[in-house]
């Protein structure tokens, strides 16, 4: 189809779009643009020197299998049609009106870098961390070596996680996990230094809600349930009624239960019982508690236990809810994760943004009361899902685009130059760019280091050295 | 975790070699008919002891986000839906296989995870449905929770 371009008839001007944010949902979105589109030109620009996102610093080191995505996004950065703008800051370095002025449409797939507070008095406390930090410090996200001065103190021997998703899972089994395990995984090299060098025995992980509302998947419970040297620990009481209701639970949900009460209830055989007496970590799930407040030592600088509210629940299945009943109960522990849920930042004013949810208003990855501007992934429907999950929501972002792109709805008309008129607005300010290519030498030099200790990578924890690595 | 891939022989679910091999003759092969999200029918061939998954690689089909996680039981996208009768014939699932099949969108009482099934003779001519949308079910309804 032609189209008057600049007042002469061209074939379609080249479409370019450009997504911001280069984990699962960034790369998805591209790859289903380029798919499905024939000429346009996607550049994915991210902040830090390297690709990937929460694929690289939130995917627990032990769970190497789930970073198989890491290849195909490869092949689609690799993509003729698509080009990858590491270490630029949108929002800092270039604004997302630039953005819009410079491509025909733009991606805003940059996720969820906050997390959700508890709330409570003394979540401030030495000793007190949110799992995103928590994650992020195993995984070597740069900007988590900040938050742990020195290493988190695991100069304890309770752990309590609040929140009983697989996020909190990844992190109870991490502080558990034997060494001989970790020490064959990507996790970083102070981490597992630190985990040597840790007291900890007891990792509780606490939901407000009961065993039939726990947000974990079978997979990652049955991890637990077999994590070499460990026992774990339950509340007899906190499952009365659970046997009852299983009847009426869908398949998933029944199998996870099941597994869930075999564990708590059981009288182990033989075999069991030997492998419990020789467990020296414990773990468990505590029910109906909800936290109140995080209490410190006599200096009020550390974390010494964690003040719990008792609940009780309203309704059954899914829909039930916690319902203080005014009872507590204090637990003592010398360190609190709370693992309750990532969070979505605005980028721009210009740019909507529901506070509340802290989503981008949208209708299928078309961003509300704007033009040119779509989103995928966590930003568009919230953070939650595995990558699987995001995969899908960013397909149906690129749909949305493509049907707007043909439909005319998205203005092609005029053309743009998209990475030229950023790259010389990035390089008026210094800010140098990362190619792919430059990312492969990161790469590269990350896995030889891991060979010499027998893991997958040694990772670079710092943009700094990740930048003079690009540069070579 | 051991990816399927890296266990030897002929790639079966319990990991060691249940497929006698075969002289590489065309004649050995065995026929898959796929039906797409479309309702398309798409016919493929493989060797015996190939998984389903490899099939759909090996042969280009182009089932959007097919097989993401690369035949590691790491996630539910190479989800697939067979008849009765071709379902009884193919042997066990573990519990691993039925761990991440339980998080699948659409699941039915007729449902495996491709990258777990291998072709042998027997299975020659079954039928294979790409169910809608391989979505995960690890995400909270409510979308801001």
């Amino acid at each position: 189809m032609s189209r008057l371009c600049g007042g002469v008839r061209f074939s379609s001007c080249t479409p370019k779009v450009c997504i911001v944010g280069s984990g699962p949902a960034g790369f998805y979105t591209a790859q289903h643009l380029l798919k499905t589109h024939q000429n346009v030109h996607v550049d994915i620009y991210e902040r830090l020197p390297v690709p990937f996102g929460l694929v690289r610093f939130g995917v627990a080191p032990d769970h190497p299998e789930v970073k198989n995505v890491i290849n195909t996004f490869t092949q689609t950065a690799k993509h003729s049609r698509c080009r990858f703008y590491g270490n630029v800051n949108v929002g800092k370095d270039v604004s997302v009106g630039e953005l819009k002025q410079a491509y025909h449409a733009v991606v805003l797939s940059y996720g969820a870098e906050g997390n959700r507070s508890m709330g409570v008095p003394g979540e401030g406390l030495a000793g007190v961390y949110s799992a995103k930090d928590f994650v992020g410090w195993y995984n070597g996200h740069p900007s988590c070596r900040e938050v742990f001065t020195l290493n988190p103190d695991l100069n304890c021997e309770t752990a309590v996680i609040l929140g009983q998703g697989n996020v909190a899972l990844d992190v109870a089994r991490v502080l558990l996990s034997p060494i001989d395990i970790l020490k064959k995984t990507d996790i970083t090299q102070p981490a597992l230094e630190a985990l040597v060098r840790s007291q900890i025995r007891r990792v509780l992980i606490v939901g407000r809600r009961g065993p039939v509302q726990v947000a974990c998947t079978i997979k990652e419970l049955r991890e637990m349930v077999n994590l070499p040297g460990t026992k774990s620990e339950m509340v007899e009481a906190d499952f009365d009624g659970v046997t009852e209701a299983l009847k009426d639970l869908p398949r998933p949900r029944k199998r996870l239960t099941e597994l869930l009460l075999k564990t708590a209830l059981d009288t182990p055989g033989d075999k069991e019982q030997q492998r419990r007496h020789q467990a020296s970590r414990t773990w468990g799930f505590r029910f109906f508690r909800s936290p109140s407040e995080v209490l410190a030592d006599a200096d009020g600088n550390k974390t010494v236990g964690i003040r719990l509210a008792v609940t009780r629940l309203e309704g059954s299945g899914e829909g039930a809810r916690a319902v203080l009943t005014g009872e507590v109960e204090d637990v003592t522990c010398g360190l609190v994760i709370s693992s309750i849920g990532y969070k979505s930042h605005p980028i721009d004013p210009s740019v909507p943004f529901d506070t509340r949810r802290a989503v981008i208003p949208n209708t299928m990855g078309r961003v509300k009361q704007a033009t040119g501007l779509y989103c995928s992934g966590w930003l568009k429907t919230g953070p939650t899902g595995v990558i699987a999950t995001t995969m899908n929501n960013s397909f149906d972002t690129a749909r949305s685009l493509v049907e707007d792109m043909e439909s005319e709805a998205l203005d092609l008309s005029s053309v743009k130059t998209g990475s030229e008129v950023i790259s010389a607005l990035l390089e008026e300010r210094g800010v140098k760019s990362v190619s792919f290519s430059d990312w492969e030498k990161i790469d590269s030099v990350e896995m030889s280091r891991g060979e010499a200790s027998g893991k997958p990578r040694e990772k670079i924890l710092t943009v700094e050295e990740m930048i003079q690595v690009a540069r070579t | 975790m051991l990816s399927r891939r890296e266990v030897g022989g002929g790639r079966s679910s319990l990991g060691f070699s249940l497929i006698p091999s075969f002289p590489q003759g065309s004649n050995n092969k065995v026929t898959v008919h796929f039906i797409n999200r479309d309702g398309d029918k798409i016919t493929a061939k493989g060797a015996p002891g190939d998984t389903l998954l490899d099939v759909v690689l090996n042969e280009d089909l182009d089932f959007d986000g097919f097989g993401a996680c690369e035949g590691t039981l790491a996630c539910s996208t190479c989800h697939l839906i067979f008849e009765d009768e071709v379902f009884k014939k193919l042997g066990p699932v573990t519990d691993e296989e039925m761990d991440m099949l339980d998080l699948a969108y659409g699941l039915t009482d007729t449902s495996r995870l491709g990258c777990q099934i291998c072709l042998s003779k027997s299975l020659d001519g079954m039928v294979a449905r790409v169910p809608e949308s391989v979505t995960d079910i690890r995400q909270s309804k409510d979308e801001s929770a």
